[in-house]
Protein backbone atom coordinates (compact mmCIF):
# COMPACT_ATOMS: atom_id res chain seq x y z
CA UNK A 1 0.00 0.00 0.00
CA UNK A 2 2.47 2.85 1.39
CA UNK A 3 6.70 1.65 0.15
CA UNK A 4 9.35 4.77 0.83
CA UNK A 5 12.12 3.93 -1.04
CA UNK A 6 15.73 5.83 -0.40
CA UNK A 7 13.87 8.73 1.19
CA UNK A 8 16.16 11.65 2.38
CA UNK A 9 15.82 14.69 4.26
CA UNK A 10 18.61 16.92 5.33
CA UNK A 11 18.00 20.72 7.44
CA UNK A 12 20.94 22.50 7.13
CA UNK A 13 23.79 19.80 6.68
CA UNK A 14 21.98 17.66 9.54
CA UNK A 15 20.61 14.52 7.98
CA UNK A 16 17.06 14.28 9.18
CA UNK A 17 16.09 11.22 7.17
CA UNK A 18 19.09 9.27 5.16
CA UNK A 19 18.26 6.52 2.41
CA UNK A 20 14.94 4.76 4.25
CA UNK A 21 13.06 2.22 2.75
CA UNK A 22 10.71 0.80 4.17
CA UNK A 23 7.16 -0.95 3.01
CA UNK A 24 3.97 -0.95 5.02
CA UNK A 25 1.46 -3.50 3.42
CA UNK A 26 -2.13 -3.17 2.72
CA UNK A 27 -4.35 -3.24 6.00
CA UNK A 28 -1.37 -3.51 8.07
CA UNK A 29 -1.11 -1.93 11.78
CA UNK A 30 2.53 -0.89 12.31
CA UNK A 31 4.45 1.05 14.90
CA UNK A 32 6.95 3.29 14.05
CA UNK A 33 9.54 3.65 16.96
CA UNK A 34 12.89 5.38 17.96
CA UNK A 35 14.35 7.69 20.66
CA UNK A 36 14.05 11.33 20.62
CA UNK A 37 15.17 13.24 17.48
CA UNK A 38 15.03 9.56 15.26
CA UNK A 39 12.65 11.31 12.77
CA UNK A 40 9.75 10.13 12.88
CA UNK A 41 7.68 13.14 12.56
CA UNK A 42 9.89 13.95 10.02
CA UNK A 43 9.18 10.69 8.75
CA UNK A 44 5.11 11.73 8.51
CA UNK A 45 6.16 15.16 7.84
CA UNK A 46 7.83 13.46 4.08
CA UNK A 47 4.89 11.09 3.52
CA UNK A 48 2.26 13.41 4.51
CA UNK A 49 3.66 16.45 2.07
CA UNK A 50 4.39 18.66 5.31
CA UNK A 51 8.07 18.58 3.84
CA UNK A 52 9.42 17.89 0.53
CA UNK A 53 12.13 15.25 0.53
CA UNK A 54 15.47 15.69 -0.98
CA UNK A 55 15.57 12.48 -2.39
CA UNK A 56 13.56 9.15 -2.87
CA UNK A 57 10.45 8.23 -3.37
CA UNK A 58 6.77 7.86 -1.59
CA UNK A 59 4.78 5.35 -3.53
CA UNK A 60 1.46 5.20 -2.41
CA UNK A 61 -0.08 2.23 -4.14
CA UNK A 62 3.13 2.20 -6.51
CA UNK A 63 2.25 6.05 -7.32
CA UNK A 64 5.40 8.25 -6.38
CA UNK A 65 3.38 11.08 -4.38
CA UNK A 66 6.74 12.44 -2.62
CA UNK A 67 7.39 16.32 -3.13
CA UNK A 68 3.13 17.02 -3.55
CA UNK A 69 2.34 19.47 -1.36
CA UNK A 70 -0.17 18.10 1.44
CA UNK A 71 -3.18 20.05 0.16
CA UNK A 72 -3.08 16.92 -2.88
CA UNK A 73 -1.20 14.36 -0.66
CA UNK A 74 -4.41 14.24 1.17
CA UNK A 75 -6.92 13.99 -1.45
CA UNK A 76 -4.81 10.67 -2.63
CA UNK A 77 -5.86 8.92 0.59
CA UNK A 78 -3.01 9.18 3.38
CA UNK A 79 -4.53 10.90 6.33
CA UNK A 80 -2.60 12.16 9.38
CA UNK A 81 -3.13 12.97 13.34
CA UNK A 82 -1.02 15.01 15.44
CA UNK A 83 1.41 14.64 18.63
CA UNK A 84 -0.82 17.86 19.48
CA UNK A 85 -4.20 18.05 18.57
CA UNK A 86 -4.64 20.92 15.58
CA UNK A 87 -8.25 21.90 15.75
CA UNK A 88 -10.63 24.35 14.34
CA UNK A 89 -11.04 25.89 18.07
CA UNK A 90 -14.20 28.10 17.80
CA UNK A 91 -16.19 25.32 15.88
CA UNK A 92 -17.80 22.65 17.23
CA UNK A 93 -16.76 18.88 16.90
CA UNK A 94 -19.69 18.24 14.58
CA UNK A 95 -19.23 21.25 12.31
CA UNK A 96 -15.06 20.31 12.32
CA UNK A 97 -15.83 17.07 10.45
CA UNK A 98 -18.43 18.46 8.30
CA UNK A 99 -15.60 21.36 7.43
CA UNK A 100 -13.38 18.56 6.71
CA UNK A 101 -15.82 16.48 4.03
CA UNK A 102 -16.72 19.90 2.60
CA UNK A 103 -13.28 20.40 2.03
CA UNK A 104 -12.58 16.93 0.46
CA UNK A 105 -15.31 17.25 -1.55
CA UNK A 106 -14.22 20.63 -3.23
CA UNK A 107 -17.21 22.48 -1.81
CA UNK A 108 -15.16 24.78 0.53
CA UNK A 109 -15.95 28.26 -1.49
CA UNK A 110 -19.64 26.99 -1.98
CA UNK A 111 -21.29 30.41 -1.73
CA UNK A 112 -24.70 29.45 -2.45
CA UNK A 113 -26.48 27.45 0.39
CA UNK A 114 -25.59 27.85 4.26
CA UNK A 115 -23.72 25.38 6.26
CA UNK A 116 -23.76 23.28 6.89
CA UNK A 117 -24.56 21.05 3.49
CA UNK A 118 -26.68 18.28 5.01
CA UNK A 119 -25.19 15.76 2.13
CA UNK A 120 -22.26 15.53 5.17
CA UNK A 121 -24.30 15.17 8.70
CA UNK A 122 -24.46 11.05 8.11
CA UNK A 123 -20.44 10.25 7.51
CA UNK A 124 -19.67 12.78 10.36
CA UNK A 125 -22.15 11.10 12.59
CA UNK A 126 -20.92 7.74 11.22
CA UNK A 127 -17.27 8.75 12.63
CA UNK A 128 -18.16 10.33 15.46
CA UNK A 129 -20.08 7.21 17.10
CA UNK A 130 -17.09 5.07 15.22
CA UNK A 131 -14.80 7.32 17.92
CA UNK A 132 -17.32 8.09 20.97
CA UNK A 133 -17.56 11.76 20.12
CA UNK A 134 -21.26 11.76 19.25
CA UNK A 135 -22.42 12.84 22.60
CA UNK A 136 -19.91 15.48 22.82
CA UNK A 137 -21.27 16.82 19.05
CA UNK A 138 -22.15 20.28 19.68
CA UNK A 139 -19.22 21.34 21.84
CA UNK A 140 -16.75 23.78 21.05
CA UNK A 141 -13.44 21.93 19.73
CA UNK A 142 -11.39 24.24 21.81
CA UNK A 143 -13.47 23.30 25.27
CA UNK A 144 -12.74 19.53 25.12
CA UNK A 145 -11.44 17.58 26.77
CA UNK A 146 -7.88 16.21 26.48
CA UNK A 147 -8.50 13.07 25.18
CA UNK A 148 -11.86 14.27 23.10
CA UNK A 149 -9.51 16.95 21.20
CA UNK A 150 -6.63 13.95 20.33
CA UNK A 151 -9.68 12.00 19.01
CA UNK A 152 -11.48 14.71 17.32
CA UNK A 153 -7.81 15.13 15.67
CA UNK A 154 -8.20 11.40 14.41
CA UNK A 155 -11.81 11.96 13.36
CA UNK A 156 -10.74 14.46 11.09
CA UNK A 157 -8.52 12.24 8.79
CA UNK A 158 -10.59 9.71 9.41
CA UNK A 159 -13.80 11.94 8.50
CA UNK A 160 -11.90 11.51 4.56
CA UNK A 161 -11.68 7.92 4.75
CA UNK A 162 -8.09 7.76 3.99
CA UNK A 163 -6.45 4.75 2.86
CA UNK A 164 -3.12 4.80 4.94
CA UNK A 165 -3.51 6.86 8.54
CA UNK A 166 -0.86 8.22 9.98
CA UNK A 167 -0.94 8.94 14.14
CA UNK A 168 1.55 10.82 15.79
CA UNK A 169 1.50 9.92 19.20
CA UNK A 170 -1.97 9.34 19.66
CA UNK A 171 -1.70 8.84 23.15
CA UNK A 172 0.60 11.80 24.16
CA UNK A 173 -0.17 13.51 27.22
CA UNK A 174 -2.99 11.32 28.21
CA UNK A 175 -2.97 9.68 32.41
CA UNK A 176 -3.05 5.71 32.31
CA UNK A 177 -7.07 5.03 31.93
CA UNK A 178 -7.44 7.40 29.10
CA UNK A 179 -3.98 6.01 27.30
CA UNK A 180 -5.56 2.51 27.26
CA UNK A 181 -8.95 3.85 25.96
CA UNK A 182 -7.40 5.45 23.27
CA UNK A 183 -5.28 2.60 22.34
CA UNK A 184 -8.29 0.43 22.27
CA UNK A 185 -10.26 2.76 19.73
CA UNK A 186 -7.11 3.13 17.89
CA UNK A 187 -6.99 -0.73 17.82
CA UNK A 188 -10.68 -0.81 17.11
CA UNK A 189 -10.57 0.98 13.97
CA UNK A 190 -7.85 -1.38 12.34
CA UNK A 191 -10.11 -4.28 12.96
CA UNK A 192 -12.66 -2.57 11.22
CA UNK A 193 -10.23 -3.19 7.84
CA UNK A 194 -9.37 -1.08 5.18
CA UNK A 195 -6.98 0.91 7.00
CA UNK A 196 -3.43 0.84 6.95
CA UNK A 197 -2.62 2.32 10.02
CA UNK A 198 0.80 3.41 11.22
CA UNK A 199 1.62 5.09 14.07
CA UNK A 200 4.57 6.77 16.33
CA UNK A 201 4.50 5.72 20.17
CA UNK A 202 6.90 5.93 23.08
CA UNK A 203 5.21 3.55 25.29
CA UNK A 204 6.83 0.23 24.38
CA UNK A 205 3.81 -1.40 26.51
CA UNK A 206 1.24 -0.43 23.74
CA UNK A 207 3.24 -1.35 20.94
CA UNK A 208 4.10 -4.62 21.71
CA UNK A 209 0.50 -5.03 22.65
CA UNK A 210 -0.94 -3.53 19.66
CA UNK A 211 1.47 -3.60 16.69
CA UNK A 212 1.42 -6.25 14.30
CA UNK A 213 4.63 -4.88 12.87
CA UNK A 214 7.36 -2.32 14.30
CA UNK A 215 9.89 -0.13 12.69
CA UNK A 216 12.43 1.23 14.59
CA UNK A 217 14.33 4.51 13.47
CA UNK A 218 17.55 5.69 14.87
CA UNK A 219 19.28 9.35 13.57
CA UNK A 220 17.10 9.07 10.74
CA UNK A 221 17.92 5.72 9.74
CA UNK A 222 16.01 2.43 9.51
CA UNK A 223 17.79 0.42 12.34
CA UNK A 224 15.70 -2.62 12.75
CA UNK A 225 12.31 -3.77 11.05
CA UNK A 226 10.00 -7.16 11.83
CA UNK A 227 7.47 -8.23 14.06
CA UNK A 228 7.36 -7.36 18.32
CA UNK A 229 8.83 -10.60 18.70
CA UNK A 230 11.86 -9.79 16.64
CA UNK A 231 12.25 -5.96 17.80
CA UNK A 232 11.70 -7.29 21.22
CA UNK A 233 14.97 -9.62 21.23
CA UNK A 234 17.36 -7.52 18.43
CA UNK A 235 20.11 -6.96 20.07
CA UNK A 236 20.80 -3.50 18.16
CA UNK A 237 17.54 -2.07 19.28
CA UNK A 238 18.11 -3.26 23.18
CA UNK A 239 20.88 -1.45 22.93
CA UNK A 240 20.49 1.71 21.20
CA UNK A 241 16.67 2.49 21.84
CA UNK A 242 15.31 0.28 25.10
CA UNK A 243 19.13 0.47 26.92
CA UNK A 244 17.50 -2.00 29.16
CA UNK A 245 18.37 -5.85 29.34
CA UNK A 246 16.00 -7.90 26.84
CA UNK A 247 15.10 -9.97 30.09
CA UNK A 248 12.89 -7.24 31.47
CA UNK A 249 11.10 -6.18 28.17
CA UNK A 250 10.29 -9.84 27.91
CA UNK A 251 8.04 -10.14 30.81
CA UNK A 252 5.30 -8.70 28.58
CA UNK A 253 3.45 -10.75 26.45
CA UNK A 254 2.07 -9.79 23.37
CA UNK A 255 0.18 -11.65 20.97
CA UNK A 256 -0.57 -8.55 19.22
CA UNK A 257 -3.87 -9.18 18.94
CA UNK A 258 -5.74 -8.78 21.65
CA UNK A 259 -6.09 -5.08 23.63
CA UNK A 260 -6.32 -5.30 27.21
CA UNK A 261 -9.01 -3.19 28.46
CA UNK A 262 -9.37 -0.11 30.55
CA UNK A 263 -5.62 0.25 32.62
CA UNK A 264 -5.09 -3.72 32.53
CA UNK A 265 -1.19 -3.96 32.10
CA UNK B 1 -25.65 23.18 25.71
CA UNK B 2 -24.34 21.07 23.56
CA UNK B 3 -28.11 19.87 22.64
CA UNK B 4 -28.64 23.72 22.13
CA UNK B 5 -25.72 24.47 19.85
CA UNK B 6 -26.22 21.17 17.32
CA UNK B 7 -29.79 22.25 17.29
CA UNK B 8 -28.75 25.51 15.83
CA UNK B 9 -26.94 24.36 13.97
CA UNK B 10 -29.61 21.96 12.25
CA UNK B 11 -32.10 24.78 11.68
CA UNK B 12 -32.75 25.37 7.81
CA UNK B 13 -33.84 28.44 6.32
CA UNK B 14 -31.28 30.43 8.29
CA UNK B 15 -31.41 32.83 5.17
CA UNK B 16 -34.71 33.35 5.46
CA UNK B 17 -34.92 34.21 9.08
CA UNK B 18 -32.15 36.83 8.58
CA UNK B 19 -33.67 38.49 5.43
CA UNK B 20 -37.06 39.00 7.82
CA UNK B 21 -34.72 40.34 10.58
CA UNK B 22 -33.05 42.47 8.19
CA UNK B 23 -36.93 43.52 6.42
CA UNK B 24 -37.95 44.24 10.26
CA UNK B 25 -34.75 46.66 10.20
CA UNK B 26 -35.38 48.08 7.01
CA UNK B 27 -39.00 49.25 7.49
CA UNK B 28 -38.08 50.38 10.98
CA UNK B 29 -34.92 52.80 9.30
CA UNK B 30 -37.44 54.18 6.59
CA UNK B 31 -40.10 55.07 8.89
CA UNK B 32 -37.93 56.77 11.32
CA UNK B 33 -38.01 60.14 9.29
CA UNK B 34 -41.84 59.88 9.70
CA UNK B 35 -41.24 59.71 13.50
CA UNK B 36 -38.41 62.07 14.29
CA UNK B 37 -38.03 64.40 11.15
CA UNK B 38 -34.58 66.06 12.35
CA UNK B 39 -31.93 66.38 9.36
CA UNK B 40 -29.29 65.75 11.83
CA UNK B 41 -30.48 62.58 12.62
CA UNK B 42 -30.39 61.34 9.39
CA UNK B 43 -27.25 62.60 8.52
CA UNK B 44 -25.64 60.57 11.22
CA UNK B 45 -27.39 57.48 10.14
CA UNK B 46 -26.52 57.89 6.43
CA UNK B 47 -22.39 57.96 8.03
CA UNK B 48 -23.10 55.14 10.06
CA UNK B 49 -24.28 53.27 7.42
CA UNK B 50 -21.53 53.91 5.34
CA UNK B 51 -19.05 53.54 8.01
CA UNK B 52 -21.18 50.47 9.39
CA UNK B 53 -20.47 48.14 6.00
CA UNK B 54 -17.22 49.81 6.08
CA UNK B 55 -16.36 48.33 9.13
CA UNK B 56 -18.27 44.84 8.92
CA UNK B 57 -16.39 44.45 5.27
CA UNK B 58 -12.96 45.28 7.63
CA UNK B 59 -14.41 42.38 10.12
CA UNK B 60 -14.45 39.85 7.50
CA UNK B 61 -11.03 40.16 7.85
CA UNK B 62 -10.15 41.10 10.93
CA UNK B 63 -12.69 38.62 13.25
CA UNK B 64 -13.62 35.95 10.49
CA UNK B 65 -10.51 35.47 8.47
CA UNK B 66 -7.42 36.44 11.16
CA UNK B 67 -6.34 38.62 8.39
CA UNK B 68 -5.91 42.24 10.28
CA UNK B 69 -5.59 44.60 7.17
CA UNK B 70 -4.54 48.25 8.46
CA UNK B 71 -5.21 49.36 5.04
CA UNK B 72 -8.75 49.14 4.46
CA UNK B 73 -9.13 52.22 3.62
CA UNK B 74 -7.31 51.85 0.39
CA UNK B 75 -11.08 50.58 -0.90
CA UNK B 76 -13.03 53.23 0.60
CA UNK B 77 -11.06 55.80 -1.17
CA UNK B 78 -10.53 53.59 -3.97
CA UNK B 79 -14.22 52.77 -4.22
CA UNK B 80 -14.99 56.89 -3.51
CA UNK B 81 -12.77 57.89 -6.38
CA UNK B 82 -13.68 55.41 -8.85
CA UNK B 83 -17.51 55.89 -8.33
CA UNK B 84 -16.51 59.43 -8.49
CA UNK B 85 -14.57 59.74 -11.85
CA UNK B 86 -16.87 57.61 -13.30
CA UNK B 87 -19.88 60.33 -12.43
CA UNK B 88 -17.69 63.26 -13.42
CA UNK B 89 -15.83 61.82 -16.62
CA UNK B 90 -17.73 59.09 -18.46
CA UNK B 91 -21.05 60.81 -17.62
CA UNK B 92 -22.91 57.47 -16.77
CA UNK B 93 -25.60 57.09 -14.31
CA UNK B 94 -25.42 55.97 -10.69
CA UNK B 95 -25.70 52.55 -11.08
CA UNK B 96 -23.43 51.80 -13.31
CA UNK B 97 -20.96 54.06 -11.52
CA UNK B 98 -21.39 52.38 -8.50
CA UNK B 99 -20.92 49.03 -10.15
CA UNK B 100 -17.75 50.50 -11.79
CA UNK B 101 -16.75 51.39 -8.30
CA UNK B 102 -16.96 47.98 -6.70
CA UNK B 103 -15.11 46.50 -10.11
CA UNK B 104 -12.21 48.65 -9.42
CA UNK B 105 -12.14 47.55 -5.31
CA UNK B 106 -12.58 44.26 -6.34
CA UNK B 107 -9.45 44.09 -8.97
CA UNK B 108 -7.68 46.07 -6.36
CA UNK B 109 -8.04 43.82 -3.99
CA UNK B 110 -6.98 41.12 -6.27
CA UNK B 111 -3.60 42.65 -6.78
CA UNK B 112 -3.03 43.68 -3.62
CA UNK B 113 -4.61 40.75 -1.63
CA UNK B 114 -2.43 38.17 -4.51
CA UNK B 115 0.45 40.22 -2.88
CA UNK B 116 0.21 40.21 0.67
CA UNK B 117 -2.43 37.25 1.87
CA UNK B 118 0.77 35.11 1.79
CA UNK B 119 2.65 36.82 4.24
CA UNK B 120 2.29 36.17 8.40
CA UNK B 121 0.51 38.45 10.63
CA UNK B 122 2.67 41.08 11.34
CA UNK B 123 4.19 41.42 7.44
CA UNK B 124 0.05 41.20 6.13
CA UNK B 125 -0.71 44.27 7.97
CA UNK B 126 1.98 46.36 7.00
CA UNK B 127 2.35 45.64 3.35
CA UNK B 128 -1.66 46.52 3.55
CA UNK B 129 -1.12 49.77 4.69
CA UNK B 130 2.28 50.06 2.76
CA UNK B 131 -0.29 49.41 -0.43
CA UNK B 132 -3.58 52.00 0.88
CA UNK B 133 -0.20 54.75 1.51
CA UNK B 134 0.40 54.25 -2.25
CA UNK B 135 -2.95 54.85 -3.14
CA UNK B 136 -3.08 57.73 -0.81
CA UNK B 137 0.16 59.04 -2.84
CA UNK B 138 -0.75 58.28 -5.80
CA UNK B 139 -4.50 60.34 -5.44
CA UNK B 140 -2.63 63.44 -3.34
CA UNK B 141 0.14 64.00 -6.39
CA UNK B 142 -1.90 63.15 -9.58
CA UNK B 143 -3.69 66.51 -9.17
CA UNK B 144 -4.76 66.71 -13.13
CA UNK B 145 -7.12 63.65 -12.46
CA UNK B 146 -7.89 63.61 -8.66
CA UNK B 147 -7.66 67.37 -8.06
CA UNK B 148 -4.82 66.24 -5.56
CA UNK B 149 -5.19 67.63 -2.02
CA UNK B 150 -8.63 69.48 -2.92
CA UNK B 151 -10.31 66.22 -3.25
CA UNK B 152 -12.46 65.58 -6.42
CA UNK B 153 -12.82 69.20 -8.64
CA UNK B 154 -16.05 70.18 -8.43
CA UNK B 155 -17.59 67.45 -6.51
CA UNK B 156 -19.75 64.19 -7.74
CA UNK B 157 -22.93 65.12 -9.97
CA UNK B 158 -25.89 62.88 -8.74
CA UNK B 159 -28.60 62.93 -11.19
CA UNK B 160 -32.05 61.08 -10.73
CA UNK B 161 -32.09 57.71 -11.52
CA UNK B 162 -35.27 55.65 -11.46
CA UNK B 163 -37.29 58.53 -9.84
CA UNK B 164 -34.46 58.73 -7.15
CA UNK B 165 -33.09 61.93 -6.48
CA UNK B 166 -29.95 61.23 -3.99
CA UNK B 167 -29.48 64.88 -3.49
CA UNK B 168 -32.69 65.07 -1.60
CA UNK B 169 -31.65 63.86 1.64
CA UNK B 170 -34.77 61.95 2.57
CA UNK B 171 -34.11 59.84 -0.98
CA UNK B 172 -30.46 59.62 0.13
CA UNK B 173 -31.16 58.82 3.61
CA UNK B 174 -33.70 55.95 2.04
CA UNK B 175 -30.95 54.53 -0.48
CA UNK B 176 -28.12 54.65 2.51
CA UNK B 177 -30.50 52.33 4.57
CA UNK B 178 -31.23 49.88 1.84
CA UNK B 179 -28.03 49.52 0.91
CA UNK B 180 -26.77 49.07 4.71
CA UNK B 181 -29.31 46.09 5.11
CA UNK B 182 -28.49 44.72 1.71
CA UNK B 183 -24.87 44.93 2.58
CA UNK B 184 -24.92 43.46 5.94
CA UNK B 185 -27.61 40.80 4.68
CA UNK B 186 -24.87 39.61 1.73
CA UNK B 187 -22.15 39.56 4.21
CA UNK B 188 -23.43 37.54 6.63
CA UNK B 189 -24.72 34.60 4.29
CA UNK B 190 -21.59 34.96 3.02
CA UNK B 191 -20.17 34.17 6.92
CA UNK B 192 -23.09 31.43 6.98
CA UNK B 193 -22.07 29.70 3.88
CA UNK B 194 -19.21 26.85 3.49
CA UNK B 195 -17.21 29.40 2.31
CA UNK B 196 -17.59 31.60 5.22
CA UNK B 197 -17.35 28.36 7.35
CA UNK B 198 -14.00 27.52 5.78
CA UNK B 199 -12.90 30.82 5.95
CA UNK B 200 -13.07 30.39 9.72
CA UNK B 201 -11.21 27.00 9.96
CA UNK B 202 -8.15 28.64 8.17
CA UNK B 203 -8.47 31.38 10.56
CA UNK B 204 -8.36 28.91 13.72
CA UNK B 205 -5.84 26.56 12.11
CA UNK B 206 -4.20 27.27 8.76
CA UNK B 207 -1.95 23.92 9.35
CA UNK B 208 -4.69 22.05 9.94
CA UNK B 209 -6.74 23.39 7.15
CA UNK B 210 -3.86 22.45 4.84
CA UNK B 211 -4.13 19.12 5.61
CA UNK B 212 -8.07 18.59 4.94
CA UNK B 213 -6.59 20.12 1.78
CA UNK B 214 -8.14 23.52 1.67
CA UNK B 215 -6.17 25.84 -0.30
CA UNK B 216 -5.38 28.15 2.30
CA UNK B 217 -4.27 31.54 -0.06
CA UNK B 218 -7.75 30.74 -2.35
CA UNK B 219 -9.81 31.18 0.76
CA UNK B 220 -7.90 34.17 2.05
CA UNK B 221 -7.77 36.12 -1.40
CA UNK B 222 -11.34 35.35 -1.59
CA UNK B 223 -12.34 36.91 1.79
CA UNK B 224 -9.96 39.87 0.48
CA UNK B 225 -11.47 40.40 -2.66
CA UNK B 226 -15.02 40.91 -1.07
CA UNK B 227 -14.05 42.91 1.76
CA UNK B 228 -12.32 45.08 -0.55
CA UNK B 229 -15.55 45.14 -2.77
CA UNK B 230 -18.04 45.94 0.32
CA UNK B 231 -15.37 48.61 1.71
CA UNK B 232 -15.34 50.29 -1.87
CA UNK B 233 -19.70 49.99 -1.03
CA UNK B 234 -19.17 52.11 2.24
CA UNK B 235 -16.91 54.68 0.32
CA UNK B 236 -19.26 55.17 -2.60
CA UNK B 237 -21.98 55.94 -0.28
CA UNK B 238 -20.13 58.34 1.48
CA UNK B 239 -18.81 60.25 -1.25
CA UNK B 240 -22.98 60.29 -2.68
CA UNK B 241 -22.81 62.02 1.34
CA UNK B 242 -20.50 64.18 0.64
CA UNK B 243 -21.04 65.03 -2.65
CA UNK B 244 -17.25 64.49 -3.43
CA UNK B 245 -14.27 62.49 -2.50
CA UNK B 246 -10.47 63.10 -0.51
CA UNK B 247 -7.40 61.72 -0.14
CA UNK B 248 -8.31 61.10 3.82
CA UNK B 249 -10.84 58.53 2.55
CA UNK B 250 -7.42 56.71 1.71
CA UNK B 251 -5.48 57.74 4.24
CA UNK B 252 -4.20 55.45 7.28
CA UNK B 253 -6.64 57.41 9.66
CA UNK B 254 -9.87 55.83 7.86
CA UNK B 255 -8.63 52.45 8.19
CA UNK B 256 -7.73 53.32 11.72
CA UNK B 257 -11.30 54.64 12.55
CA UNK B 258 -12.63 51.19 11.24
CA UNK B 259 -10.23 49.23 13.33
CA UNK B 260 -11.50 51.40 15.99
CA UNK B 261 -14.82 50.98 15.45
CA UNK B 262 -14.70 46.83 15.15
CA UNK B 263 -12.76 46.87 18.76
CA UNK B 264 -15.20 48.79 20.23
CA UNK B 265 -18.45 46.71 18.66
CA UNK B 266 -16.79 43.62 19.02
CA UNK B 267 -15.08 41.49 16.61
CA UNK B 268 -16.81 37.95 17.37
CA UNK B 269 -20.63 39.05 16.55
CA UNK B 270 -21.69 40.07 13.00
CA UNK B 271 -23.30 43.14 14.43
CA UNK B 272 -20.18 43.99 16.80
CA UNK B 273 -18.77 46.36 13.82
CA UNK B 274 -22.19 48.34 13.11
CA UNK B 275 -22.92 48.99 16.74
CA UNK B 276 -19.00 50.19 16.76
CA UNK B 277 -19.59 52.44 14.44
CA UNK B 278 -22.61 53.85 15.79
CA UNK B 279 -20.60 54.44 18.81
CA UNK B 280 -18.19 55.48 17.41
CA UNK B 281 -19.73 58.27 15.21
CA UNK B 282 -21.78 59.46 18.17
CA UNK B 283 -18.97 59.99 20.58
CA UNK B 284 -17.03 61.66 17.54
CA UNK B 285 -19.59 64.05 16.97
CA UNK B 286 -20.46 64.65 20.83
CA UNK B 287 -16.63 65.38 21.39
CA UNK B 288 -16.34 67.43 18.64
CA UNK B 289 -19.07 69.76 19.35
CA UNK B 290 -17.55 70.23 23.40
CA UNK B 291 -13.60 70.05 22.58
CA UNK B 292 -10.80 71.02 19.71
CA UNK B 293 -8.98 67.98 21.43
CA UNK B 294 -11.53 65.50 20.38
CA UNK B 295 -8.40 63.32 19.32
CA UNK B 296 -7.48 62.82 22.54
CA UNK B 297 -10.76 62.51 24.15
CA UNK B 298 -11.93 59.44 21.59
CA UNK B 299 -8.24 58.03 22.35
CA UNK B 300 -8.96 57.53 25.92
CA UNK B 301 -12.75 55.87 24.88
CA UNK B 302 -10.83 53.52 23.11
CA UNK B 303 -8.08 52.93 25.74
CA UNK B 304 -10.63 52.25 28.27
CA UNK B 305 -12.51 49.28 25.62
CA UNK B 306 -9.49 48.08 25.36
CA UNK B 307 -8.25 48.38 28.95
CA UNK B 308 -11.06 47.96 30.89
CA UNK B 309 -13.45 45.82 28.78
CA UNK B 310 -10.96 44.13 27.08
CA UNK B 311 -13.15 43.24 24.09
CA UNK B 312 -15.78 44.72 22.15
CA UNK B 313 -18.95 46.38 23.20
CA UNK B 314 -21.04 43.11 22.30
CA UNK B 315 -18.40 40.61 22.98
CA UNK B 316 -19.11 42.08 26.88
CA UNK B 317 -23.23 41.81 26.21
CA UNK B 318 -22.68 38.62 24.84
CA UNK B 319 -20.27 37.09 27.68
CA UNK B 320 -22.41 38.53 30.93
CA UNK B 321 -25.57 37.38 28.83
CA UNK B 322 -23.44 33.55 28.60
CA UNK B 323 -22.59 34.07 32.64
CA UNK B 324 -26.49 34.84 33.73
CA UNK B 325 -27.49 31.79 31.51
CA UNK B 326 -24.80 29.41 33.13
CA UNK B 327 -25.46 30.60 36.61
CA UNK B 328 -28.99 28.93 37.62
Amino acid sequence: MLRVENLSKSFGGVAAMSDVTLDFPAGSLTAVIGPNGAGKTTFFNLISGAIRPDSGKVLLEGRDVAGLPATQVVGLGIGRAFQVAKLFTSLTVEQSLIGALQAQRHQSGHLWRRFPLPDYRGSAQEVMELLGLHTQAGVQSGNLSHGDQKLLDIALALVLKPKVLLLDEPTAGMGPEERWKMIDTVHRLWTLGGLTLIFIEHDMDIVFKIAQSIRVLCYGKVLAQGSPDEIRDHPAVIEAYLGVPAESVDAHGADGSSVPSGGAR
Amino acid sequence: MSGAAGQRASVPGGLARDAAWAGAALVLLLVLPLVFPSKVLLDYIIRVAAFGIFATSLNMLVGFGGMVSFGHGMFFGGGAYAFGLLMQKAGVSIPVAFVGGMVYCALLALVVGAICIRLKETFFSFLTLAFQMLLHSIIISWVGLTGGDQGLMGGIPRPPFLGINLANQLHLYSFACVLLVASLLLMRHILQTPFGYTLRMVRDNPDRARFLGIDIARIRLTAFVMAGCFGGVGGILMSLFVSGAYPEFAYWSTSGEAVFMIMMGGIHLFLGPIVGAAVFMALNDVITKFTEYHGLALGITVLVFALVFRRGLTDFVAQLRGAARAKP
